[in-house]
């Protein structure tokens, strides 16, 4: 905790709420730990790698250390256990630059036809089959 | 907030849902209310390993009739075939629309086919899988309001039966948010905490499903008056023990066993026994998720615990070991650190696995949720009544969690759930133009009132203590919500009772559940987190009463696995195989519990 700015992107992030800024040293906490999904959000967010978490005290004991370090296309994650033995792993994250992904409405509008029927967005073309299966009810009701 | 479209919680179903608003209704004001920040909220904020729901239609792996098949036997013979017919026809496009989108997809070099976990997962690397779908949702909607907690839905000034908005607070400078909408979808979420967690202490919020699955979906509709099915369908998941890591890789993917601690694979040896529970659905290829639960907890109650899963005997490469970590660090990486805190190597020891508490929720392998409007060419009339996932109440639409019946969405399904209410929505309000909701300023008034009352109350009776919280006039949101766990794992099913109750246990789990929430009008908030809390905890009561009133309904054990009715310990399916349903009406504060018909569509 030492190393944090208090810039507050781990308060934006946690999906509990529950890290909030100690108003007298400016730095970030958590506020109620027994909320915790120990998602690892607030670690991923930091820009300052500043928050460090260890296992739950009701089942585990000290000694372990889990910590990565997240770029744009990929996870490193260092994992130390209880004893000593160290495990090192990378994993892709994402195969497109951040920021690519294109609104749908810069896609050809929609036919009013096409809005009543029953397919979605990009279909069937994005099914990579020809048509979108259906099986008419047997006992259907009359459309008005 | 003015909003054509509002959609309340941006998880996998709130941004499939903003994604398909957007591409039919481009000069819509779509609109995302989000308790927390979309790129790390819901269920998939640590990301997941895997896609649980995939046909492959185009290599002809599977078509959607096999899956309705595959829910059907999972369900015990329940669920909505046209909503998972519905969700499985489209949710390839969604997933191939996720990989173009940047989401590592496993491919077989070979063939260049995803690859298969299951019969129906396909495994990804999937850490960055919320970012990356909020991204796209991002994108798509006009506004995304964040860090705003949506308390209650806004009836029409004219038809309180038709939605026209929603409010909320926003937990930052503690505003009122009025959200004025012509359409709104809930997508909001199932939820933990209903039933008293296994772990304590410090360790409490590590429930498989998060913390902040609040039951928000449910805390909204049923006090509106949607209809609500299946709501005793609560789900009880094996998992890892302590960390709560997912098995299906290890079993699925890896093959591993698991057996006794005596080392015997118990599953065989009991089939005859569970023959004679469930007759044929104890054949059923592959077991029913509930049923597996059910041997398991018959070897527990033997003595023969604890079951362990044997991860030993099948990491025998670095690349299966690398496969067995990921899986746990992409989703659930609090198991990584059990492991690691409690120095097991799972390539020489064996982990335990054990039941956990139950979840109430509509998108896993069970189907709690809104009764809603089908498909129009597929659903039978009695599942149709107007807008593909429209609830009973005008304007008002589901996804996710939030819709009843469909089971087994996943977050791929809950997605694609989303796209389709999404679309249904834009309909609505195109063709209600002549005649949009407006929102009844009465009640935007009343609402104002009551959302903020907890602040007032703490204030208020502040002066009756000197210090700590305990105080005559106010209950603090964290022990409502441990009065409400208590009463729900002793009374209705929970892990202290081997998930058995009965008609008694239910009907004292039925009064200590409503004076809990007549209790709700005196919860105190310290500040606006607590406020936060306030109302995830009045979202849950509404949620745990439906539960405790449908399981009673129900005079049945139609899952044995996830609780038992000890005085109907049988499988009815003359007088049972049907939804149990409920309508709470708020003019008279009553609920009407009735039953809905299955129809096969196969
Ligand atoms: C540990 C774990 C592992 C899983 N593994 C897999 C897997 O491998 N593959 C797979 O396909 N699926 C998996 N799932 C299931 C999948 O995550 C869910 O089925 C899916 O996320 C449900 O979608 P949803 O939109 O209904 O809910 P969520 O995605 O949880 O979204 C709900 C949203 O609503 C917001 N919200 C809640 N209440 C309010 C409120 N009052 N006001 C405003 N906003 C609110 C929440 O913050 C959240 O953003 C897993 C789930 C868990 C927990
Ligand atoms: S690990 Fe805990 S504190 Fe950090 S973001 Fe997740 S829930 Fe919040
Ligand atoms: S812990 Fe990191 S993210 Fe949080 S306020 Fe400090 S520097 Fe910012």
């Amino acid at each position: 905790m030492d190393k944090c700015k208090g810039c507050m992107e781990c308060v934006r992030l946690c999906p509990s709420d529950i890290m909030h800024i100690d108003p007298r040293l400016g730095k970030a906490f958590n506020i109620e730990p027994s909320m915790c999904w120990e998602c690892f959000t607030c670690v991923k967010g930091c820009p300052e790698a500043a928050v460090d978490v260890r296992g739950y005290a009701d089942f585990a004991p000290f000694g372990h250390h889990v910590t990565q370090q997240r770029a744009a296309d990929r996870i490193a994650w260092r994992i130390e256990s209880r004893g000593g033995s160290v495990r090192e792993f990378v994993f892709p994250i994402r195969t497109t630059p951040w920021d690519s992904i294109a609104s749908p409405a810069t896609a050809p509008p929609p036919t009013t036809e096409a809005a009543h029927g029953e397919l979605l967005s990009f279909e069937p073309d994005y099914l990579a089959v020809e048509a979108l299966p259906t099986i008419p009810s047997k006992r259907a009701a009359p459309t008005s | 907030m003015d909003a054509d479209v509002l959609i309340v919680g941006g998880g996998m179903a709130g941004c499939g849902a903003a994604f398909e608003a957007r591409y039919w209704g481009r000069d819509l004001r779509i609109v995302v209310a989000e308790k927390a920040a979309i790129e790390r909220s819901g269920a998939v904020a640590q990301g997941l390993s895997a896609i649980n729901c995939y046909m492959g239609m185009r290599w002809g792996e599977n078509q959607p009739e096999d899956f309705v098949r595959y829910v059907r036997n999972d369900l015990m013979g329940l669920s909505r075939e046209d909503l998972v017919y519905d969700v499985a026809r489209h949710v390839d496009s969604t997933v191939h629309l996720f990989e173009e989108w940047g989401l590592p997809i496993f491919k077989d070099p070979a063939s260049g086919k995803y690859v298969r976990e299951g019969r129906w997962q396909v495994m990804i690397h999937g850490e960055s899988y919320k970012p990356i779908v909020a991204e796209a949702a991002r994108k798509a909607a006009t506004e995304v309001v964040e860090h705003v907690v949506v308390t209650h839905l806004l009836p029409d000034e004219r038809d309180p039966h038709r939605v026209a908005g929603a409010v909320g607070v926003d937990v930052r400078d503690g505003s009122y948010v009025v959200f004025r909408a012509k359409a709104v979808i809930v997508s909001a979420a199932g939820a933990s905490h209903i039933f008293r967690p296994r772990s304590a202490g410090e360790g409490y919020g590590r429930t498989w499903y998060p913390p902040w699955a609040s039951g928000s979906a449910y805390g909204l509709l049923i006090p509106f008056g949607a209809e609500m099915i299946q709501m005793e369908n609560r789900l009880v998941v094996t998992r890892f023990k302590d960390g709560y890591g997912p098995v299906g890789a290890w079993f699925l993917l890896l093959k591993a066993v698991a057996t006794n601690v005596h080392g015997d694979e118990f599953e065989k040896s009991r089939l005859p026994e569970l023959r004679q529970r469930v007759g044929a659905y104890a054949d059923a290829k592959p077991m029913p998720t509930c049923l597996r639960n059910h041997l398991m907890l018959q070897e527990l109650r033997a003595g023969n615990g604890p079951i362990l899963i044997h991860t030993e005997r099948v990491l025998d490469t670095p690349e299966k070991e690398a496969l067995g970590w990921e899986d746990f660090l992409n989703m659930t990486v609090g198991q990584a650190v059990t492991w690691a805190a409690q120095g097991i190597d799972p390539r020489t020891t064996p982990s335990e696995l054990i039941l956990s508490e139950p979840y109430v929720m509509g998108s896993h392998a069970v189907c709690a949720g809104a009764w809603a409007s089908g498909p129009n060419d597929i659903a039978p009339p009695e599942y149709r009544w107007g807008y593909n996932r429209m609830t009973t109440s005008p304007g008002l639409f589901g996804a996710g969690d939030a819709i009843g019946g469909s089971a087994h969405k996943f977050s791929s399904g809950s997605f694609t759930e989303g796209r389709l209410a999404a679309k249904a929505a834009v309909a609505f309000v195109r063709d209600h133009q002549d005649r949009p909701a407006v929102a009844d300023e009465r009640r935007v008034a009343e609402l104002r009132e009551v959302l903020f009352r907890p602040l007032e109350t703490y204030q208020h009776a502040q002066s009756r203590i000197t210090a700590g919280g305990v105080n005559p006039d106010y209950l603090q949101p964290m022990s409502g919500l441990q009065r409400l766990e208590k009463t729900m794992d002793e009374y209705a099913g929970g892990t202290s009772t081997d998930y058995t109750t009965n008609d008694w246990m239910l009907g004292k789990a039925l009064d200590n559940v409503v004076a809990l929430r007549e209790d709700l009008s005196r919860l105190g908030a310290a500040d606006l987190h607590e406020l936060q809390r306030c109302w995830e905890l009045t979202h849950r009561v509404w949620t745990a009463e439906a539960v405790v009133r449908h399981t009673r309904f129900r005079t049945e054990t139609r899952w044995p696995g996830y609780y038992y009715r000890a005085d109907f310990p049988a499988v009815d399916d003359t007088n049972w195989r049907c939804f149990t349903s409920s309508v709470y009406d708020r003019t008279t504060d009553r609920w009407t519990l009735s039953t809905r018909p299955y129809v096969p569509i196969l």
